[in-house]
């Protein structure tokens, strides 16, 4: 199969050689397209990744450096920011408080949900997933209201629970869409043949079924955590003092006067490495959930 | 072997036996239900206060009003209808933009070449970083005395321009983040379209002599065409409700013209900065209602033209 890919995609500089006489400009045409495409991919990839380079470099200059525009490019590093923002400023708690939501929201949606998707997919309940995916185009504002009013009058905003009930919401939905159309892909003759041999249909789930889907529960679970742990507008509502996530702590940074330019790229590296780092590592999965469901009909 | 001697063994296979036979529901139920009290209640309970004077205070007293909301939303000139105009300003030059972008960027991609994995990588950054950490980012990048983006300009002798800080400037810089930040998710997505295709009617074309930009417009287009409604759709439920980038690079209100204020932006404000809580209830109903009128048509569009 991918033989045929590879074959089918050479013959673009290839094609010339076996019909030589009649198409003279052909060739000179083909010639150029590789180095127009080297170009143009090289400059994509520098204006994606460039600002990214820039937070970094930023993050380690000193505010009067960042001000000074003869130090653009060089300057003298230092981790002073770093220092500032994980000693002084107590980014520890930040961190584990992101980790802390993301970690149980993802857990618990991916327990709610697996099953759920399951049933959906393999019952073809469409009306069932419409309510689930309904989620997904909510404005998460209009739930806030309410939330906020029931959370309040109850006394638990603020605390760890009303925060990972709100991520789940986003976590939800999102895991089921990916789990139904891994499951619809997957082929039921396994399972058949294990009920067959004399397990239940649950006991076929949890014994067939569920080893086989450890690479969606994976897209499923990566997403989940990265989409959590990027949460900003629930966290911002709902979050108290000593449950703040990172998103959050960013955004207070400004609140104040002037801008310490220097603390805030930290910060801001801070938060948005060690997604990458984890998206670098599970890029297959990454990809495979965020394009999930485009090549059906 | 089936002699029933140990009735926790049959209490056991009974429930087993129920339990298989209504999986389906088991299975299903308690996400449903999840979901049903997470959003059904709260949508209800929006719905209620969109009726209401609710204000000030979470636990103050609020009065029935019926329409008078939405009677004052629908005369709302000042922040109401420059909000949806703004609303489908960014989601409409955004989306169009990292369409177009995406496209190009994908088509790019498409055929196998040394180095593949690393453009792909590459895009794969903007995409998971922390939207609110990718606002303070450009912030800094765009800031009019110390920011990058001027100093790049002064080299080509262009005069400093206002970015965020300006009024007129704001929106469309703001879009240009979003389509650095989310451009790679349509590469990704029509790339994924792009490779399940079969090559035979591409080859055809171009035996029968047709250039790149009729295999492009009269042969992949259209056998892409679901993908890019896919990701049309995808892209511009995100795009309608973004927030974190315009709040945290404009603050509140949407900075201090509301220049950057969108239905969400706005929504928000008058639910957690004013406390406004029945007015609030009232753009969110219409903003939802906008959102699903919308999703409607282009998924109604699609299936009228099949």
């Amino acid at each position: 199969m991918t033989d045929t890919v590879t074959t089918h995609g050479v013959p673009e500089g290839a094609l010339p050689e076996p019909t030589p006489p009649q198409r003279p400009r052909r060739p000179h045409k083909l010639r150029a397209y590789p180095i127009f495409r080297v170009v143009v991919l090289t400059l994509t990839v520098l204006l994606f990744i460039a600002p990214l380079v820039w937070m970094v470099v930023a993050s380690l200059k000193t505010n009067v450096d960042i001000y000074d525009p003869d130090k653009t490019f060089f300057f003298t590093p230092t981790l002073e920011n770093y220092a500032n923002v994980l000693g002084r400023n107590n980014y520890f708690v930040f961190i584990f408080n992101s980790f802390w939501v993301a970690l149980w929201s993802t857990v618990f949606s991916l327990i709610l949900g697996v099953p759920a998707a399951y049933a959906m997919s393999r019952f073809t309940m469409h009306r069932s997933a419409m309510v689930v995916l309904m989620a997904r185009i909510i404005p998460g504002v209009s739930l806030l209201v309410p939330w906020y009013f029931i959370f309040a009058n109850l006394r638990l905003v603020g605390g760890f629970g009303v925060l990972i009930l709100s991520h789940m919401f986003v976590a939800l939905p999102l895991i089921v869409y990916l789990m139904m159309s891994f499951f619809d892909s997957l082929p039921t003759e396994l399972e058949d043949a294990a009920q067959v041999d004399g397990l239940t249909p649950i006991g076929a789930f949890l014994r067939i079924t569920l080893p086989l889907s450890v690479p969606g529960l994976a897209t499923a679970g990566i997403l989940s955590f990265i989409f959590s742990w990027n949460n900003f507008m629930f966290a911002l509502v709902l979050s108290g003092a000593n449950t703040k996530t990172l998103p959050v702590a960013i955004f207070n940074f400004v609140s104040y006067a002037s801008i310490d330019w220097g603390s805030l790229m930290s910060a801001a590296v801070i938060v948005t490495v060690p997604i990458m780092v984890i998206a670098l590592f599970t890029q297959k999965y990454v990809v495979s959930g965020l394009t999930a469901g485009a090549t059906k009909g | 072997m089936a002699v029933m001697v140990d009735t926790k063994v049959t209490a056991w296979k009974a429930y087993s036996t129920w339990a298989n036979h209504h999986r389906k529901w088991l299975f299903a139920a308690p996400a449903m239900i999840f979901v049903g009290l997470l959003i059904a209640v709260p949508l209800a309970w929006t719905v209620y206060l969109s009726l209401t004077d609710a204000q000030g205070s979470v636990r103050a007293e609020s009065k029935f009003v019926g329409i008078a909301n939405y009677l004052k939303v629908f005369g709302d000139t000042e922040r109401f209808w420059p909000a949806v105009l703004r609303t489908f300003m960014f989601t409409g030059g955004a989306v169009a933009a990292e369409m177009v972008l995406g496209m190009g960027i994908a088509l790019l991609l498409w055929r196998p070449f040394k180095g593949e994995k690393w453009v792909r990588v590459a895009i794969l950054m903007p995409l998971v970083a922390t939207p609110v950490a990718v606002g303070m980012m450009w912030r800094l990048i765009f800031d009019p005395n110390i920011g990058f983006a001027n100093q790049f300009l002064s080299w080509f002798g262009i005069p400093p321009q206002p970015w965020l800080s300006g009024q007129t400037t704001a929106l469309p810089t703001l879009i240009f983040v979003d389509v650095w930040q989310w451009t790679p998710m349509i590469v990704l997505i029509l790339l994924a379209g792009l490779t399940s295709l079969s090559e035979e009617p591409d080859e055809a074309a171009r035996i029968d002599g047709a250039s790149s930009w009729q295999r492009f417009r009269f042969v992949t287009l259209p056998l892409l065409r679901s993908t890019v409604i896919v990701a049309i759709v995808l892209r511009g439920i995100d795009a309608l409700k973004t927030f974190d980038i315009l709040y945290a690079t404009k603050g509140k209100g949407g900075g201090s013209f509301h220049e950057v204020e969108t239905l969400n932006v706005y929504a928000f404000g008058l639910s957690f900065d004013y406390n406004d809580y029945g007015i609030a209830s009232t753009v969110l109903i219409l903003f939802f209602l906008l959102i699903i009128a919308i999703m409607w048509m282009v998924t109604y569009r699609r299936k009228a033209e099949r």
